[in-house]
């Protein structure tokens, strides 16, 4: 019998001491991995959306709110601009590309965004079925709105005022959807896009002569973009935010919480190595006739070493494994959270680079917390273990 | 089988040198190892045994030096060459009771081999307990399993420690013809190392231990 065999069984025949350090470890492991998992998603998803946007101009304000707002599409916008004087930016020689979005309502909670053609281009959103919006009050569904709404081609709806699930529903005007994107990944699957025209169309009955937007994406041509355009707004009511820098500043921000969680979820681990440590030492008491027995039966001082050892890494690994499964299940859960309550997608189950190393980590750090009680096992004395005395 | 020469042992801290006799003992003889307690009849088994070391002298097994080799090796050679019957039975409690058995030739070197266990559990009317888990037999169970864990791997010696001693002659006489059938079927010496008198009728080859002055 091969001693990783002996030792599954040893392992198995003290369900509680094991139980206890394997789940101590799989809390450790789950919530580091769980961080992990959520950051690389979160990360990946801030990056994917911010997609060679540099600037963003909108109405004066939080420039964090800007962002979440314009280009994640999770707050609330800061206010309107007029387009007017959103068009001496858009024409600026500094910028290469300007895409205007115009705040509508919303249908079910998803948001219709007035644009143009270049914004579902922007982010390589194609169409799955039907023809691209052109005339006011054609709308064309992002992938997740499709699935959520249930809406399809052909369907007419009302929207609701503002982003709230109100009462207030715009009777007057009915949008018609003429087609729906292929999934992208990108904001564009939770939007309902639509001619700027259909906005101001909806507002009419609103006393407002200007013709108004919410805010532009802006893609520079010269670096001095970034500097120039904030003191030509000085004295209007817009301002330009630089998506990269406000999503760092928001994730450092996230980053304190999280490290916490970190020390939290280190010195669980930290205290499950002590538990194996424990358990293992706690069962050489009991066990060291069986373990003279088995040397007299023919194997060797090593062989006892290589077996409490394997007793510790098959502890640490049912905890890895448990931690994994753990995180991931933690993800779904959390994924389907932030899904209902932001339309984000962040349920992505594939290894972290980081999961290797914490994988690796805490197979070494449980190999040495076995590897002192093993040592142990090699210096039994089998005589006067098994001679009772002399 | 087995030649011990001169063999003497001292306790760490203890003033004293524990001499014995010299033993000879070839394939399917027996030998009976008869002393009061305080003889050092167990620690003459462990020194025929190669679980302690001698002061001096030799012990050989199989016509090769066995005292002398390294632990690691002494404890293979020992696994594969002895079985043993310790006065108390200990088990691996993890392992069921033929798993025990099948561990015992499995260190020894022994292929797996399911038919030798059964057989042997049979043999010693245990067949029932095959599966079983080694908490849960008597006493007298206990010491059958022992038996037949010591012999499973076909060895040349057996050696047993008081393997009567708490036992009423009825059971006495059980268990030893029990260990003779087994050495006669392995044709292996064996070596009992008792302090109890009711042997020293049972058994022609006998060697006395006397207190050490």
């Amino acid at each position: 019998m091969k001693a990783a065999r002996l030792a599954r069984r040893n392992v198995l025949h003290r369900p509680l001491e094991t139980g206890l350090s394997v789940l101590l470890l799989a809390f450790g492991v789950g919530i580091i991995s769980l961080m992990l998992l959520m950051q690389r998603s979160l990360t990946e998803d801030l990056d994917r959306n911010i997609k060679d946007i540099d600037l963003v101009l909108g109405a004066k304000g939080s420039p964090l709110q800007l962002i979440l707002a314009n280009v994640y599409h999770v707050d609330v916008p800061t206010g309107n601009i007029p387009l007017a004087e959103a068009r001496k930016v858009m024409r600026h020689p500094y910028i290469s590309e300007a895409i205007p979005l115009a705040y509508g309502d919303n249908y079910e909670l998803f948001r219709i965004v007035g644009t143009e053609p270049s914004y579902p281009a922007h982010y390589g959103a194609e169409l799955a079925e039907g023809k691209p919006f052109e005339a006011p009050f054609e709308v064309v569904i992002g992938s997740e709105v499709a699935t959520a709404t249930g809406l399809s081609i052909g369907d007419t709806f009302y929207s609701a005022h503002g982003l709230t699930d109100g009462t207030d529903v715009h009777r007057d005007k009915a949008y018609t959807v003429v087609g729906r994107y292929a999934r992208t990944g990108s904001v564009i699957d939770q939007l309902l896009l639509t001619p700027i025209e259909s906005v101001w169309g909806v507002h009419e009955d609103i006393e407002d002569a200007d013709e108004e937007i919410t805010a532009v994406l802006l893609k520079k041509k010269n670096p001095l973009a970034i500097l120039t355009l904030p003191n030509l707004l000085r004295d209007t009511p817009m301002q330009v935010a630089l998506p990269a820098i406000e999503m760092n500043r928001l994730t450092q921000q996230f980053g304190i919480g999280l490290q916490t969680l970190r020390a939290v979820a280190l010195l669980i681990m930290g205290l499950s190595f002590i538990s194996v440590f424990i358990a293992l030492f706690a069962s050489l008491r009991d066990r060291r006739y069986e373990l003279a027995l088995l040397r007299t039966m023919g194997a060797p001082p090593q062989r006892l070493f290589s077996l409490v050892l394997f007793e510790g890494l098959w502890m640490t690994l049912a905890g890895i494994l448990a931690g994994l499964i753990l995180s991931r299940l933690g993800v779904v859960v959390l994924g389907q959270v932030l899904s209902d309550r932001f339309h984000y997608d962040v349920t992505q189950l594939a290894p972290v680079a980081g999961e290797f190393v914490l994988v690796a980590a805490a197979l070494l750090v449980g190999a040495i917390a076995a590897g002192i009680p093993a040592r142990s096992a090699l210096r039994i004395d089998i005589s006067n273990t098994l001679g009772q005395g002399r | 089988m087995l030649k011990t020469e001169g063999l003497h042992y001292r306790y760490e801290g203890s003033e004293s040198e524990l001499a014995f006799p010299d033993l000879l003992l070839d394939r399917g003889k027996e030998l009976l190892l008869l002393g009061a307690s305080g003889t050092g009849k167990t620690t003459l088994l462990h020194l025929v045994a190669g679980m302690r070391t001698p002061t001096s002298g030799s012990v050989e097994l199989a016509g090769a030096p066995f005292s002398s080799l390294a632990t690691a090796e002494r404890d293979r050679t020992r696994g594969r060459n002895m079985g043993i019957v310790f006065q108390t039975a200990h088990f691996v409690r993890s392992l069921t009771v033929g798993e025990n058995l099948a561990l015992a030739r499995s260190l020894a070197g022994c292929p797996a081999d399911d038919d030798v266990v059964k057989g042997l559990l049979e043999d010693l009317g245990l067949a029932h307990k095959l599966g079983a888990r080694v908490d849960a037999l008597s006493v007298g169970e206990q010491q059958r399993v022992s038996i037949a864990r010591a012999v499973v791997h076909g060895p040349g010696l057996i050696l047993a420690d008081e393997p009567t001693s708490a036992l009423d002659d009825q059971n006495t006489d059980a268990v030893l013809s029990l260990l003779r059938r087994q050495a006669e079927r392995t044709g292996a010496a064996l070596l009992i190392v008792t302090h109890d008198q009711r042997l020293k009728d049972r058994m022609s080859d006998r060697v006395e231990l006397n207190p050490t002055a």
